[in-house]
């Protein structure tokens, strides 16, 4: 299905100062083509294991509340959990994150910006789905406009399950995560790389709005 | 003019030595902080393990050469910084690459990486990092003009722009540190040191809670690597220039630890107690407060 693309988006002359007038296709040019390709580890196997080993102890979390389970991340920050003392860390640009946590229901409006955000991220990135709208959609299953499962959308490490599930659930999820960083198995990003278009055509099947490149560098 | 090769191997020492010190001290004035806030805060080797991880990402994206630049450049201010002024006064292993004028080059290697990491961080392309710049730049230009007063004052009362000899100048007892004998200097600078350290009150340019962490936005992988290794060296080196300029240098690595700590602290304990500053609140403020009494310890001497 063909959409009609936002008016910054569609094909256009441009002047430029020198008085030169050439065509813009926003698309094409201001953003890379690149598709994403699987990333190897050190070629060491011990090398590997030790960079998976500060992976794991320097997780750093999107700053980005997708639904109501957001508010269970506040009291990490806060005296009573402080997850600074697992190095969780939270950072607001996805450039530096390398966990994504989808917390709680993803409205398609919202997914967009999820898989824009997951895919600014560097490898190798983790997502974490907080509470039971990301496995199957919870108590929005018969929602018009919310996804129910997240995996179709984006690779997901590892689910915590409740809802919401409370601060503690959360660190020992992330304990876990750990775990499965420290053994290799947590290799996400690699997985939406080699089923790129299995992911896409998910994603394009419900976001009809579709007006973005299809990998955002 | 012959050069003395050795100074080399110990100038990396020095760096060497700086740099962890920089880590450890970086991570327990975080805990410090933390505890203020009743938390427990990040273990004190998390700055290590987070710098190992960035260096350890896969993939990282370029926007073009000032972009890799940028973090270069910010290193080099941090490095050029501790290499050209003493770090141990009188001991021959870590006086480094000391010159007769070293006290400009100080000043200027202060404002080199900020300069730097514009450059670099306006090709991202980003516009929280254009804003964050503009803000940061504003910001660092008023902080550093009572610490330039200060220095011109300090340089006044010695007759000099040796670093080394400002700081020979003050041995022979506490009495004989800047800080008693130029006090309003020493206020001025001080006053300059809070505004150049990004903390409270003056880090609303790099607040994740304001334009998310400013001119860095687009920053990640290995670039924040390296610009992590800067905010261990960087610190440590401007603090080693308020030390030598003010608080009569250090003879040992020992004392060094101290004074450094201490500085260090001067800041998170400002920076515990009062709430974070706009740009043009603080911008107003160091024009109100600390410039005039940098013009006053240049009339003073």
């Amino acid at each position: 299905m063909e959409q009609e693309l936002k008016p910054e988006l569609q094909i256009r002359k441009v002047k430029g100062p020198d008085g030169v007038e050439f065509e813009v296709e926003p698309l094409r040019d201001y953003y890379c083509e690149a598709l994403p390709t699987v990333q190897h580890g050190a070629y060491i196997q011990i090398v590997e294991d030790f960079f998976n080993w500060a992976r794991s102890h320097s997780l750093w979390i999107l700053g980005f509340g997708t639904g109501c389970g957001a508010i269970e991340m506040r009291p990490l920050m806060t005296p009573r959990f402080d997850a600074y003392r697992y190095g969780i860390q939270w950072r607001p640009t996805p450039r530096q994150a390398n966990l994504l946590v989808i917390s709680g229901y993803l409205s398609v409006k919202t997914l967009k910006r999820a898989i824009r955000a997951y895919e600014q991220m560097q490898s190798p990135k983790y997502v974490v789905g907080l509470g039971s709208c990301t496995i199957n959609g919870g108590m929005y299953w018969d929602s018009y406009n919310t996804i129910k499962r997240l995996d179709d959308y984006m690779p997901v490490d590892l689910y915590i399950v409740g809802c919401m599930p409370r601060p503690e659930a959360l660190l020992a999820g992330f304990e876990d995560l750990k775990k499965l960083i420290r053994a290799g198995k947590a290799e996400g990003a690699n997985q939406y790389a080699e089923k790129f278009d299995w992911y896409k055509s998910n994603q394009k099947r419900v976001i009809h709005d579709w007006d973005m490149p299809d990998y955002s560098w | 003019m012959s050069f003395d090769w050795m100074k080399i191997p110990y100038a990396l020492l020095t760096v060497f030595i700086v740099f962890n010190y920089g880590m450890l001290l970086g991570a327990l004035i975080q805990k410090i902080g933390a505890r203020a806030g009743r938390r427990h805060g990040i273990p004190i080797w998390q700055n290590y393990v987070d710098l190992i991880k960035n260096y350890g990402q896969r993939t990282s994206i370029t926007h073009g050469v000032m972009f890799y630049l940028g973090p270069v450049f910010r290193l080099t201010g941090g490095i050029g910084l501790l290499l050209f002024v003493p770090t141990i006064y009188g001991s021959y292993m870590f006086s480094n690459l000391s010159f007769a004028g070293d006290l400009i080059l100080a000043l200027y290697f202060v404002f080199f990486g900020t300069l730097g990491m514009a450059l670099g961080a306006g090709e991202s392309g980003h516009p929280h990092a254009a804003i964050g710049i503009t803000r940061g730049l504003s910001q660092v230009s008023v902080a550093e003009l009572p610490f330039a007063l200060a220095v011109f004052a300090v340089a006044l009362q010695y007759q000099t722009l040796s670093v080394t000899d400002i700081v020979a100048a003050q041995q022979g007892g506490v009495m004989n540190w800047t800080l008693f004998t130029n006090p309003l200097a020493v206020a001025a600078a001080m006053l300059a040191f809070l505004g150049s350290m990004m903390r409270p009150p003056f880090d609303v340019v790099i607040a994740p809670q304001e334009i998310p962490i400013g001119p860095p936005t687009e920053y990640h992988s290995a670039y924040l690597a390296l610009m992590q290794t800067n905010r261990a060296i960087f610190p440590i080196a401007k603090m080693v220039i308020y030390m030598n300029l003010f608080f009569g240098g250090a003879t040992s690595w020992p004392e060094f630890a101290v004074k450094v700590f201490l500085l260090y602290l001067f800041s998170a304990f400002v920076g515990v107690c009062f709430p974070r500053f706009r740009v043009e609140q603080s911008i107003r403020w160091f024009l109100i407060w600390a410039v005039p009494l940098g013009v006053l310890a240049i009339l003073w001497v």
